[in-house]
Order: C-alpha cells, then sequence, then structure tokens
C-alpha cells in the first residue's frame, strides 16, 4: 500500500511539474516530453538542422543528475551494463522515429489526453498494441542478456557530461544553437528547467516510475503499482488544464500535433514495442543512466541519434502529418525490431 | 529446493522467471537478484501468489529472496 500512495503522491507531483513547465514558457501539452527534449536537444547540439527545434534542455540534466545524486545517498549507485548495447542502440534509434512519427514520447502522450487532444488516444492504442507484442517476445523468452559490473568511472560517465554540457549551456551557450521560433524557442528558464528536472528525476528514481513498465507489469502480472502514477498524471493534468483553461477537446487543431490516424497508432505500436524490448520508457532509460546503468546511457545516445535522423532525413511529422520517408522508416522499425526479437528469444540465447 | 539465478537481468526478467519456475508446483525457492528493484518486484510477485517471502543481502553484491509456502 505504501508503494502504492507513494507512486500516486508522484504521479501528482509530475502532473503538476509538468503543466507549470508549460506555464513557464514549454511548448503546450509538452511539460515533460522525453522525446521532444531530446529532439530539440540534438537539434542544440548541431546534430541536426532543424532550425525550429534546437535547444539543450536543462531537464534531462537534470533528469540523470536528480537520478544520480539520490542513488549515491540511497546507495543505489551501480555501474553496469554490457547487456547487448548496441542491440539497444539501434531500439532506441526506432523508439525515437516512433516518438517523432506521433510526436510524443509516452509522456507527452498522456499530457496530450489530458489537453483533449483526441489523436493521442489513437495514439494509447498503439502503444498498448505496442507492448502487447514485445510481452509476447517476453513469454517466448525474450533478453538482451545479462549485464556485468563495471567501474564507478565508466557508469559516472554520462552523468559527468552531462555536467559538462550544462557548464556549456550556462557559461559558453555561444557553442550550442538555439531556435529563435518553433517549439525550440519556447522554452522555461534554465534555472526552473533544471530544478524540475532534478525533481522529477529523484521522485522517479524513488519510485522506479515507467510509463511502460505500469502497462507491461498490468497485462504481465496484473500488477497495479506502475499503472497507478500513469493514470495520476493523467487525472491531475487534467484537471490543472481544465482550471488554467488549457482543456481542448478534439481531433483537430490540437498543439504540435496531427489527424493522420494510422500513423498516429503505427508509430506509437512501435515506440511501446521498442521500449518493452529495453526495459522502459525514455524517462526510465534516463533514471538507469543515473544510477550507473551504461546500457541505458547508450539507449540514450541511440535516442539522440534516432532523433537527429529524424529531421536530418525528413522523417519526422509536422503539424500537417506525417512524412513518406517517416513511414517507410517506421515500416523498417518494425521488420528490425521484429528481427531483433526473433533472434534474442531463441531458446539457447535466454541464458547467460 | 529450486534455485533461479536472475543476477544481471533486468526486471521484468527476475519475475518472469520466478513466475516459470511456480508453475514446477514446489514448497520453496531461492532467487538470486542484484538489484533493489529486482529484489522488491520478485517480493512483491511472490507475496500475491501467496508465499512467505524474506530477503537478504549476500557480501553486499547481491541478495537472495527465499520464497516458501
Amino acid at each position: 500500500m505504501k508503494e502504492k500512495r507513494n507512486i500516486l503522491i508522484v504521479g501528482a507531483i509530475i502532473g503538476v511539474i509538468s503543466v507549470l513547465l508549460v506555464y513557464f514558457g514549454n511548448p503546450a501539452n509538452m511539460g515533460f516530453c522525453l522525446a521532444c527534449f531530446v529532439r530539440d536537444t540534438a537539434g542544440g547540439l548541431g546534430l541536426h538542422r532543424a532550425e525550429i527545434v534546437q535547444y539543450v534542455r536543462p531537464e534531462l540534466i537534470g533528469l540523470l543528475l536528480g537520478s544520480c545524486i539520490l542513488a549515491f545517498a540511497k546507495k543505489e549507485f551501480s555501474p553496469r551494463g554490457g547487456s547487448s548495447p548496441f542491440t539497444r542502440f539501434v531500439v532506441a534509434f526506432f523508439v525515437t522515429i516512433g516518438a517523432l512519427m506521433f510526436l510524443g514520447c509516452p509522456f507527452r502522450m498522456i499530457l496530450r489526453i489530458a489537453g483533449g487532444d483526441l489523436n493521442a488516444i489513437v495514439g494509447l492504442l498503439g502503444f498498448i498494441s505496442g507492448i502487447g507484442i514485445g510481452i509476447f517476445f517476453l513469454n517466448k523468452g525474450f533478453t538482451l542478456k545479462r549485464t556485468h559490473k563495471f567501474d564507478t568511472l565508466e557508469g559516472l560517465a554520462l552523468p559527468i557530461s552531462s555536467i559538462a554540457l550544462l557548464g556549456i549551456l550556462v557559461f559558453i551557450p555561444s557553442l550550442l544553437i538555439f531556435s529563435s521560433e518553433g517549439p525550440g524557442a519556447k522554452h522555461a528558464p534554465i534555472a526552473i528547467a533544471l530544478i524540475a528536472g532534478l525533481l522529477v528525476g529523484a521522485l522517479a528514481q524513488r519510485t522506479r516510475f515507467c510509463m511502460v513498465g505500469g502497462i507491461r507489469d498490468f497485462i504481465l502480472f496484473r500488477e497495479t503499482t506502475l499503472i497507478i502514477g500513469f493514470i495520476t498524471i493523467i487525472i491531475v493534468a487534467l484537471i490543472a488544464n481544465i482550471l488554467t483553461g488549457n482543456f481542448n477537446l478534439g481531433f483537430v487543431g490540437q498543439p504540435v500535433a496531427h489527424t493522420d490516424g494510422l500513423w498516429n497508432f503505427l508509430g506509437m505500436t512501435l515506440l511501446g514495442f521498442g521500449c518493452v524490448l529495453l526495459g522502459g520508457c525514455p524517462l526510465r532509460q534516463f533514471i538507469l543512466a543515473g544510477e550507473g546503468n551504461t546500457d541505458s546511457a547508450i539507449t540514450i545516445l541511440g535516442l539522440l541519434i534516432g532523433a537527429a535522423f529524424c529531421h536530418n532525413f525528413k522523417l519526422a511529422s509536422s503539424p500537417d502529418g506525417p512524412t513518406l520517408n517517416g513511414k517507410v522508416a517506421v515500416m523498417l522499425g518494425f521488420v528490425v525490431l521484429f528481427v531483433i526479437s526473433f533472434a534474442n528469444s531463441r531458446k539457447q540465447a535466454t541464458d547467460n | 529446493m529450486n534455485t533461479i539465478d536472475a543476477r544481471g537481468y533486468s526486471c521484468p526478467q527476475p519475475v518472469l522467471m520466478t513466475k516459470k519456475a511456480f508453475a514446477s508446483n514446489e514448497n520453496a525457492y531461492t532467487v538470486l537478484v542484484d538489484t533493489n528493484a529486482a529484489k522488491e518486484n520478485v517480493t512483491r510477485f511472490a507475496t500475491h501468489a501467496g508465499f512467505h517471502v524474506s530477503c537478504e543481502v549476500t557480501d553486499t553484491q547481491y541478495y537472495t529472496v527465499s520464497i516458501s509456502k
């Protein structure tokens, strides 16, 4: 019961933080969207040239550090990795492609639902289907193999890199690229964004909050702890949106969204499928990376490079709808994920 | 006594491995895990399945979760 109460409280706090970030300047219904943050950060680092989505999001740095600090405080920092790292990179790459087909990670999906965006309900159905496909393979014995213990420095490499990036953002921002218009130009002040990230990082580290884990564990074990957090965020953000006049029910004219149902569905199916293979949603990957998990660090790089490819090769959707290139990339993603799933589900592959 | 070595696996695999082992209908199982998350998830799952569960930290490297009817 205590676990469930904690996750309820944390879900409520994260819901409020998401709405507050929009109030302080983040794009509408974006709140705490990991895919959006990663995409903007890829742009801010010059990995892609889509001029409207370039900004180094301090929320991501906060997430990593919040998790890392709390993991150290609770003696849970545990450098480990080596569980099929490059496979994870590839899966993460396609997870971003799925997310940017739909225009949002699972987090933004539920924030969009809470904002009245019905396209996100279609996305949710796809997301659940994708998790279902992933579970099918888990039950068939899918595994990316065991992790191994590493040295502290290896586990700290990504958190330290993120501190360096924060230093550049604060002291030599001229090295980075910032959008002058579009979603990338809308952002909360650095300090607020960083604190929001630290808070969510610490809270999610304590509760092991995961968007994919909630639905996955409910289907697999009828375990409801994580899904309570998921539902709480929707309810809190919904109430907050209604109170602040940001609730707008419908399919058309939703902020940074398109109305192509089939591709909203398929994008989120790909994402849900990929995240089950990776063992957690993009948020969870940041938390694990903060705890010293270098497989998750590699996963984050996969998300980042995936986002760069999305904009360099016009795979990402826009409010006008999906692109042909994006549709091809999503279909290719399904092929790749199915190959990875079958290859890692064979009986002899289930151990070591 | 049935021992399940789930060290190095991340969730939900330790729980799935435990679930699979329960199919053999024995009275007691020992699950080895090396993350706090896995320890808690296996404990929760086994408790729900009606077992008594106790945990101990073995030489700070991993947890031994003892499950019995």
